[in-house]
């Protein structure tokens, strides 16, 4: 077993970036993302990590050394949030469609605006159909095993992906917790050294990036599509071999007092935690409250999304983005298209929340289960466009 | 004929007989050269005519030519390989005796 420290969850997140002993970092710093950047520099720096480091002058060059550099088969990190995906946007979904494992972690925060610094999903949604491989961590722990996990999963040949870690900002960053590090046996044991399905190499020449024609391009875009669904068992055959090595299990949807529930809440991130907290209350109150955390947001886990929800009557989504004049959140969108043909669908009550940082405590969360509990008993139909801005003042 | 990923000598596909599962990962393209393939002919609404009564056989065409679409023949004059030629017209602009005229496709 590894050693178990208190860390700040950036700073270990470094660390495991470190014992996935990459070769390239490239990023420019961004509010919320720093901490974990800047740590990389100093191991760079120290000697500590034999990588190069390449400070870019914006985050659209930044994606776009990292395309090079795996391109050539080196192992590269980036990390970003909001205006810095924003801005790196073009190259984001270049990386995808040329299959080059860029592992990337999200620091989610609200894309402007107003400006804000703080955490939402608002940056990651915009991306939502960009081709890569998005999961979402809960917490440190969970962002150090993830880190590992992405390199696994998206050099595998396989696979050959990118692969973005969303962990949101400062919620998580910015905050000590116990973090139990992987031994470098462990390490060496997961994660074999990246073996490019693609190399720019002379011995070899190939063109990457080629000009796509009306009459090719379809199949092009068919082809990523089913690379990205294709991707699913390798995903799961790593988060297998990972619960084996270090014990810690990760499924795509995972459940939380599931088990005799009518209403669940659907989670994603860091609210996972609170509303677990939520929930425990409840229950104890007698009330049959589950949990459902969505952690692999693409490719997106249909059938585990419907056996989950299976025998929920209420499904309470919480999102943090909005589809401006849209069915409400993004999350709840694809929680309806999932589940539209089930027999017995339940209602869906979406609430829209946390924007830009604004607490959500255990509290609120029972308050948004009452609010859907009074809904149900008013016996009208919660159409797809109702959705609750959750504390928002008149 | 060509090396394909699997080491299998295999004739080259145009774009428009590729299915979806031919299509090597990110679309790379692992055959070299093989814009030579390319017809941007097709591109092209007019097209070069070399009137020999008046050229001189200087090649300023051929040097001019940004597709290297222009070559001599045996004879020593110079024409257009139209599997190429899109047509652009820069010879017949540049030629110093006005030999050369851009003739529509159509006729």
């Amino acid at each position: 077993m590894g050693k178990r420290v208190g860390i700040e969850n950036s700073i270990a997140a470094a660390d495991a970036i470190k014992m996935a002993n990459v070769d390239v970092v490239a990023a420019y710093p961004i509010t919320p993302q720093t901490h974990i950047v800047e740590h990389l520099a100093e191991l760079v720096a120290d000697g500590e990590l034999d990588a190069e480091f390449i400070p870019v002058e914006s985050e659209h060059s930044a994606m776009s050394v990292c395309c090079g550099s795996v391109a050539v088969g080196a192992r590269t990190f980036t990390c970003t949030s909001a205006q810095g995906l924003a801005l790196m946007n073009e190259i984001v979904f270049i990386a995808a469609s040329l299959r080059l494992p860029i592992i990337m972690i999200l620091a989610n925060r609200s894309l402007s605006g107003p400006l804000s610094i703080w955490n939402d999903h608002t940056d990651v949604m915009s991306v939502r159909d960009c081709g890569w491989i998005q999961v979402f961590a809960d917490n440190g722990q969970e962002l150090f095993d993830h880190i590992l996990f992405a390199y696994r999963v998206g050099e595998d040949p396989n696979v050959s992906l990118p692969v973005m870690v969303n962990i949101d900002g400062f919620i998580v960053t910015h905050v000590i917790e116990a973090v139990e590090y992987w031994e470098e046996e462990q390490v060496k044991k997961y994660l074999p050294p990246f073996k490019p399905v693609n190399i720019l190499h002379p011995d070899k020449p190939i063109t990457m990036g080629a000009f796509g024609m009306p009459g090719i391009f379809s199949e092009a875009k068919k082809a990523q599509d089913e690379a990205l669904i294709a991707s699913k068992p390798h995903i799961m055959k790593a988060w297998d071999e990972m619960a084996q090595i270090v014990g810690r299990r990760y499924e795509p949807v995972e459940t939380y007092q599931l088990e005799g529930a009518e209403t669940a809440f659907l989670t994603m991130g860091s609210f996972s935690e609170t509303a677990s907290i939520a929930i425990d209350t409840l229950r104890e109150q007698g009330k049959p409250v589950g949990q459902i955390k969505l952690r692999l947001w693409r490719p997106f886990p249909f059938d585990e999304i419907r056996e989950a929800a299976k025998s929920i009557k209420k499904l309470i989504v919480i999102d943090r983005a909005i589809s401006y004049g849209g069915p409400g959140g993004p999350v709840a969108s694809e929680i309806r298209a999932a589940l539209y043909r089930e027999k017995n669908m339940p209602a869906i009550a979406n609430f829209l929340c946390g924007f830009a940082g604004r607490d959500v405590t255990a509290n609120d969360f029972i308050k948004m289960y009452e609010k859907t509990e009074e809904l149900a008993r008013s016996k009208k139909p919660i159409r797809e466009e109702d959705y609750i801005f959750y504390g928002v003042r008149e | 004929l060509f090396l394909n990923r699997k080491g299998v000598l295999a004739v080259p596909k145009s774009e428009e007989e590729l299915g979806w599962k031919d299509i090597e990962p990110g679309c790379a393209v692992s055959e070299p050269g093989n814009a030579a393939q390319y017809r941007t002919g097709d591109w092209r609404s007019i097209r070069p005519v070399w009137d020999h009564a008046k050229c001189i056989k200087c090649g300023v065409c051929y040097i001019f030519c940004p597709d290297a679409a222009i070559h001599k023949n045996e004879e020593g004059y110079f024409e257009a390989d139209l599997y190429y030629c899109k047509g652009c017209g820069i010879c017949a602009h540049e030629c110093i005796t006005g030999c050369i005229k851009m003739v529509e496709e159509a006729e």
